[in-house]
């Protein structure tokens, strides 16, 4: 399983939230979906969730949830509350200018795959 | 100062950004020491060496009147030594151009100026510059490791105190009641509530199972709140050592078909609101998933109450007497 800092490297990510040490991170499984209630029910804890979502709602969920990060694609960013939003309840939120599926194409092939 | 290449634990990475903004919280003045020798300008350099040896320090200011006018460190006397000139007074060898800093100012402050300029000392001066203190490189980590042993104690002690809740008071059935009003429409606002109450139910000493499916249930329950109420509405928790019972009220517009609106993928949501990624027509059905039990009463123009429970077995219930549950994991 990949660490976060080998995802961050290889898909080139943008940390927008606080640098942690992201070597000793390793996320259990990947999950993606803009519906948030679908996420709720569908992604595992310490997983990373892909969406195209920049607003607030989206740190709620991850910290519910105990998320080890988001992945915000296609370019959309959250607005400077949200990103201090998401330090306060140490969600890590990653940008992308790519797409969903490219992303997750990448992430799969790097072994993060889903149950 | 910062090496990127330097490998810090998650939990350094925390403590690291704590201090970051102690650094902003604490002033100079809450950290600078107080009992400070002061040299008058016209004492001979030889007396001064005497002072830092019997003080054991390695500066001092130099003032007159009360009015700081300059600084005498250990460099200056060693130029006064090779220059066989320990005779002389001090008004010669110190340093007047005195850096100062306001004491109170935040910490910050005096951290900028120590590593733009390789000094080891600033006297502090109050509003009317008159000297107050000196601050030194020590003092700031003394004073900060102070602040975050407080820091820590605090949250032992609160969670100590909420953990012993059930057992201090004595009653036939003791229970806990947490409410949150919850307005239409605020979607920046929202899972506010069900964060503050996952906060609280680690706190009170639940699993992080527990507090994980109570989060999730309240959320889809707070949203409902936003989205569908007519005036908002409250969520009421009421929290027991064996069971948690969570309730949302509000006063419409109720729901017309309530197996309707249990069925995956069905929503009354407006399409700006699935925009923002809500009204999936799963939230209901997340709910029912993550409690024991729920309920639901509606009828249009009358509002809705939905009622959810979710019981511990025995080696999961809140309070002291369960050890297990002593974990710090979150």
């Amino acid at each position: 399983m990949p660490t976060l800092q080998e995802i961050i490297d290889r898909l080139e990510l943008k940390v927008l939230t606080v640098k942690r040490d992201f070597t000793e991170v390793t996320p259990t499984s990947g999950y993606t979906s803009d519906l948030l209630s679908c996420v709720m029910a569908g992604a595992q804890k310490r997983s990373v969730w892909v969406t195209l979502q920049a607003h607030a709602n989206i740190v709620a969920v991850a910290a519910l949830l105990d998320l080890s990060a988001i992945i915000i694609t296609e370019g959309a960013m959250p607005d400077p509350s949200s990103i201090a939003k998401a330090n306060e309840e140490e969600i890590n939120l990653f940008f992308t200018t790519r797409s969903t599926y490219t992303i997750v194409g990448e992430l799969w092939e790097m072994g993060l795959k889903a149950e | 100062m910062a090496n990127p290449e330097r490998v810090i634990t998650d939990g350094a990475a925390n403590m690291i950004s704590r201090v970051e903004e102690l650094a902003y919280e604490l002033t100079i003045g809450e950290v600078m020491s107080r009992e400070l020798k002061t040299i008058a300008p016209g004492t001979k350099m030889g007396d001064v060496m005497e002072t830092f040896r019997q003080a054991r320090i390695s500066g001092a200011p130099v003032v007159s009147n009360g009015v700081l006018i300059g600084i005498v460190s250990l460099e200056d006397l060693i130029r006064a030594l090779r220059e066989s000139n320990i005779e002389a007074p001090v008004g010669e060898y110190m340093t007047r151009q005195v850096m100062t800093v306001n004491g109170a100012s935040p910490l910050i402050e005096a951290l900028k100026v120590f590593e733009q300029r390789h000094i080891g000392r600033l006297p502090v001066v109050d509003d009317n510059n008159k000297l107050a203190g000196i601050i030194t490189k020590g003092d700031i980590t003394s004073g900060v490791m102070r602040a975050l042993q407080y820091d820590y104690q605090e949250e032992e002690v609160r969670k100590y105190r909420a953990r012993h809740l059930f057992e201090d008071i004595i009653s036939d059935r003791t229970s806990l009641t947490l409410r949150y009003k919850i307005k239409h429409g605020e979607f920046a606002h929202g899972g506010n509530a069900s964060s503050h109450i996952k906060k609280a139910l680690l706190r009170l000493g639940a699993s992080p199972q527990i507090a994980r499916r109570c989060g999730i249930a309240i959320y889809e329950a707070e949203m409902n709140l936003i989205i569908h109420s007519t005036n908002g509405g409250m969520i009421r928790i009421e929290i027991e050592p064996n069971q948690i019972l969570m309730e949302t009220l509000d006063d419409g517009p109720g729901i017309a078909d309530i197996a309707l609106a249990m069925t995956p993928g069905y929503s009354t949501a407006p399409d700006s609101i699935r925009e923002l990624g809500f009204g999936a027509g799963m939230g209901l059905k997340n709910i029912h998933r993550c409690v024991d039990d729920m309920y639901l009463d509606s009828a249009p123009g009358r509002g809705t109450r939905l009622e959810m429970r979710i019981y511990m077995q025995s080696e999961e219930q809140l309070g002291e007497t369960n050890h297990a549950n002593t974990t710090r994991d979150h």
